[in-house]
């Protein structure tokens, strides 16, 4: 989702034969149900596993601004404008509760913002794909908050305290996202036909990418199952993506809009829509750096991070005077 | 794939240069900034509640951003923030024997004693 392919380290899932006492103890904790605080004890593997995922999804949450802050100065209205700089300023937020959850793990933000910086974190494949019409925003508040809200509800009870209250506070922002997004694609879609078009061409470009964002088939996958088993991971990517289905397409077709999907189909036995079959090339492509967007996005981050040097540092040599100006007194 | 590379080449902006020289020169702060745990107070409550926490570089600088991120939907009326280096905390580890002694003490809540209904105010 945000964090996507999260590594465990592990080679299988761990078997009580596999753990040393103090790691069963973890265990028959996370299996009932106990929530895991930072001072816990707990193994390194649960450690590192939740590091990289937390931190995978604050960085999402930040450079996810990226595709929408293309937009603000082009957006219809004054309202929306405002609107829609309410939404990024959230997601400002909600990469600070990330963070914050993750450096409860004892990483520092240095350290990850080095790792973001230096190409070696990742990030939610999604925010590599590019904005090209306002009809985007629309899309991108409907279909990928949207998948973003179906993935962070089920983490509210994930194992580790931290994250899951970060999720509480994040999902209840959330709503709004995708409010805002659908709001935008209902006005386009019952405007006039070059409104409806374009509304169109953003739901055929976003829709196939937020499919993605949940990841593979995970039925096979060794970190999949370990992170279920320690509680992190409560549903799996497939499961996920169909719920995602099932809920978005009445949407779609309240709009008038059409699903670019030829393959998609009401089942009725399984109570479920059957869809057409994800081309992965892609996804895997883009997470190697390949996507549309991925140097862009990267090289936006790290100006930023230099330009806003001088910043920083002057705010640590004012607290350093005041500090001085205090103690002298 | 396709459909965006057809639509990228219509966007002049993204025909820049490709190239990424990842200056390694300041990637990390020169001083790491401390942690404060924030508390609101809303506007219809009692008590500050514990809502987050957030780095900064002083005081002023705490509430600030302590206004900014946590107080987006008019949470609160007050913001404390503090240290959380300054923050004393009894041990996870220590929670039975701790909190045993108000355990058996039941007698401490009203309930415990049953009164005649034909008594009033008491």
């Amino acid at each position: 989702m945000y964090a996507q392919l999260v590594e465990t380290g592990l080679k299988k899932v761990q078997t009580d034969a596999d753990m040393s006492a103090e790691e069963q103890a973890f265990q028959a904790r996370i299996d009932a149900g106990i929530r895991i605080e930072p001072k816990d004890w707990m193994p390194d593997a649960y450690r590192k596993t939740l590091v990289r995922q937390i931190s995978q999804h604050a960085h999402s949450e930040i450079v996810g601004q990226l595709p929408e802050g293309n937009w603000v100065t082009r957006a219809p209205t004054l309202k929306r404008k405002a609107i829609l700089l309410a939404k990024i300023q959230d997601e400002a937020g909600h990469g600070l509760y990330l963070y914050s959850a993750a450096e409860t793990l004892g990483v520092s933000r240095d350290e990850l913002l080095e790792a973001l910086h230096a190409g070696k974190a990742k990030y939610s494949s999604i925010f590599n794909y590019p904005t090209l019409s306002w009809a985007d925003i629309g899309a991108i508040g409907w279909l990928v908050d949207g998948s973003a809200i179906i993935n962070q509800i089920p983490l509210c009870r994930c194992s580790y305290g931290p994250y899951a209250r970060a999720m509480i506070r994040v999902c209840k922002e959330e709503s709004f996202h995708a409010r805002q997004g659908y709001d935008i694609m209902m006005k386009l879609a019952q405007g006039s036909p070059e409104q409806k078009a374009m509304a169109q061409d953003a739901l055929n470009r976003w829709w196939w990418p937020s499919l993605m964002m949940f990841g593979p088939s995970d039925a096979e996958s060794v970190n999949s199952a370990q992170s279920s088993k320690w509680r992190i991971k409560l549903f799996s990517n497939d499961e996920l993506r169909q719920r995602m289905v099932d809920q978005t397409v009445p949407q779609a077709e309240f709009l008038g809009l059409s699903v670019p999907d030829p393959d998609l189909k009401w089942n009725e036995e399984r109570g479920s829509y059957d869809f057409g079959e994800i081309d992965w090339s892609e996804f895997n492509n883009v997470l190697k750096g390949n996507g549309p967007c991925n140097r862009e996005r990267l090289r936006t981050r790290v100006t930023a991070w230099e330009e806003g040097a001088w910043f920083r540092e002057a705010l640590v040599a004012h607290a350093d005077k005041q500090a001085a100006k205090e103690a002298a007194a | 794939m396709l459909s965006w590379l057809k639509m990228l080449s219509m966007d002049s902006r993204l025909r820049g240069n490709d190239e990424v020289t990842i200056n390694k020169q300041e990637t990390t702060m020169s001083k790491e900034w401390p942690l404060w745990e924030v508390f609101i107070r809303s506007q219809h409550g009692l008590a500050h509640k514990h809502v987050g926490s957030l780095h900064a570089p002083d005081a002023a600088m705490a509430v600030n951003n302590a206004r900014d991120v946590y107080t987006r939907r008019n949470e609160g009326v007050s913001i404390w923030v503090v240290k959380a280096a300054d923050i004393v905390a009894s041990s996870p580890g220590d929670k039975d024997a701790l909190f045993e002694p108000s355990n058996s003490k039941v007698y401490r809540h009203p309930t415990f004693f049953p009164m005649p209904e034909e008594v009033k105010n008491l």
